[in-house]
């Protein structure tokens, strides 16, 4: 069982083995001239006003907690999705029960919807 | 687990790793040669034979060029973040199967890295790991430009990868398991999930050219608004990381679509597990040209949509897609309780 996810292991060192690779070759390899203007954060080539880390508009914060809402519910379709085609052969309780669980989210869409969570003008 | 399987799990590691790193040199060239077709003119043809190496010596330009490391970035967070784009990039191609069981002296060697039950979770949870990459990356840089593709990404991805889960709710609801080997079984026994999903097709291939970050989806990179988005402080190989996690994560999402809804390894008419040494050769040629395809439809649809607007994203995203997703897990819901 677990034996399963040992090639994921070897996997994830060879993956983490080159990231690290290049990021050790190209800190050798490359040149390194210091400039003051050249390690100052890219601005289109004007002096950078303000700090970069200011207010943020909210909405990404709002569809960051819609997501992990529906992320959720998706999470619980997939046992469900698992074990539907058979349990489905012997009653249709299944299906409402899980409609039932997608209509109580789809008032909190809608809701979310009517408050123009996703409109981006 | 004995010898010969550690040592066949090895050597499956190595080739198709190496596999990947060769397809994404293939792909950066194919990419310029075929924009290069698409708009009448021929593209970088004068590095090796048919421009083949143009790659390679792009990489070693790449390799000789200045590390860079401006003065008000987050140290730490900064050099972490290619490293966390790109080890998931590279890990989630191992669950894909890309051809049917090889018989070597007696032993089953599956083609394919890890056979593990929840394959299709690995590739989610994988992928949602390679957002806080491009968020970081975006985050720690210390410039605006690059906070702004950051975020952006992150709300594009997220709320693209609901969609795709739901794409994904269908497919598992008629095959009834999270592997790929039994998605692949059972649409060899019936018949393609394209055929009887076609919906849960098109949402899933939508989501996944947004979830690449790819045209007409590439907001977080829009070079006119956002110079090149959240990478734009990154410099030399830093720079060629994303890169290479970007066309990994392109490779793996059309394996992902060709094995959800084009039968994987499945060539129609064909029964492979009775050929065979010449069914397994026959079953990864058909892996290979479809996922193949499904590469070229990456450039081709780069050429044929422009980019979207941010609002139109997020609307079609959460507008159209979601709800079109759960319609598809309603259809497939009802029919099969017809059927029953």
């Amino acid at each position: 069982m677990i034996g399963d996810y040992l090639p994921v292991l070897f996997v994830f060192i060879m993956a983490a083995g080159l990231a690290v690779l290049l990021l050790v070759l190209t800190h050798l390899v490359g040149p390194r001239v210091k400039d003051k203007v050249k390690l100052s954060p890219y601005e289109s080539g004007v002096d950078p006003v303000a700090p970069a880390h200011t207010r943020l508009n909210i909405r990404y914060f709002i569809v960051g907690l819609v997501f992990i809402i529906f992320d959720i519910e998706i999470i619980f379709l997939y046992p469900w999705a698992v074990i539907f085609s058979d349990f489905i052969k012997r009653s249709p309780f299944i299906l409402y029960e899980m409609l039932f669980f997608i209509a109580v989210l789809l008032f909190g869409y809608i809701y979310v919807w009517r408050k123009r969570v996703f409109e981006w003008e | 687990m004995d010898t010969f399987d550690l040592l066949a799990t090895i050597i499956k590691v190595v080739i198709v790793f190496v596999t990947i790193l060769v397809t994404i040199i293939i792909l950066g060239l194919a990419e310029r040669r075929v924009s290069g077709f698409m708009q009448y003119r021929l593209g970088p043809n004068r590095v090796g034979p048919w421009g083949l190496l143009q790659t390679v010596a792009d990489g070693i330009k790449f390799l000789f060029k200045e590390d860079i490391i401006p003065d008000n970035v987050n140290r730490p967070i900064y050099l972490l973040a290619p490293v966390i784009t790109m080890i998931p990039a590279f890990m989630t191609f191992a669950v894909i199967p890309f051809g049917v069981p090889l018989e070597i002296a007696g032993h089953t060697v599956k083609l394919q890295v890890a056979d593990i039950n929840i394959g299709l979770l690995y590739i989610l949870a994988l992928t949602s790991v390679g957002v806080y990459g491009l968020v970081l990356a975006g985050w720690s840089a210390g410039s605006k430009y690059p906070l702004l593709g950051g975020l952006r990404s992150s709300a594009q991805l997220i709320s693209y990868e609901l969609a795709m889960g739901l794409a994904i709710v269908g497919v598992i609801m008629v095959s009834g398991g999270l592997t790929f080997n039994e998605i692949i079984t059972h649409q060899q026994a019936t018949s393609w999930n394209f055929w009887k999903q076609p919906l849960a097709a098109l949402v899933f291939l939508v989501a996944m050219f947004a979830e690449t970050n790819r045209l007409p989806f590439d907001l977080t990179e829009a070079e006119q608004e956002l110079v090149g988005g959240y990478h734009t402080e990154y410099s030399s190989f830093k720079f060629l990381m994303f890169y290479m996690s970007e066309y990994a994560n392109v490779i793996t999402a059309s394996g992902f679509m060709v094995c959800l809804f084009f039968g994987g390894w499945d060539m129609p008419f064909i029964d492979e597990k009775a050929l065979g040494h010449w069914g397994v050769v026959l079953s990864v040629l058909a892996f290979v040209s479809k996922v193949g395809f499904f590469l070229f439809l990456y450039i081709w649809v780069r050429w044929t949509f422009p980019r979207f607007r941010y609002d139109q994203l997020m609307r079609l995203g959460w507008k159209v897609l979601l709800p079109l997703g759960l319609v598809n897990i309603f259809a497939v819901g009802l029919w099969m309780a017809l059927r029953a």
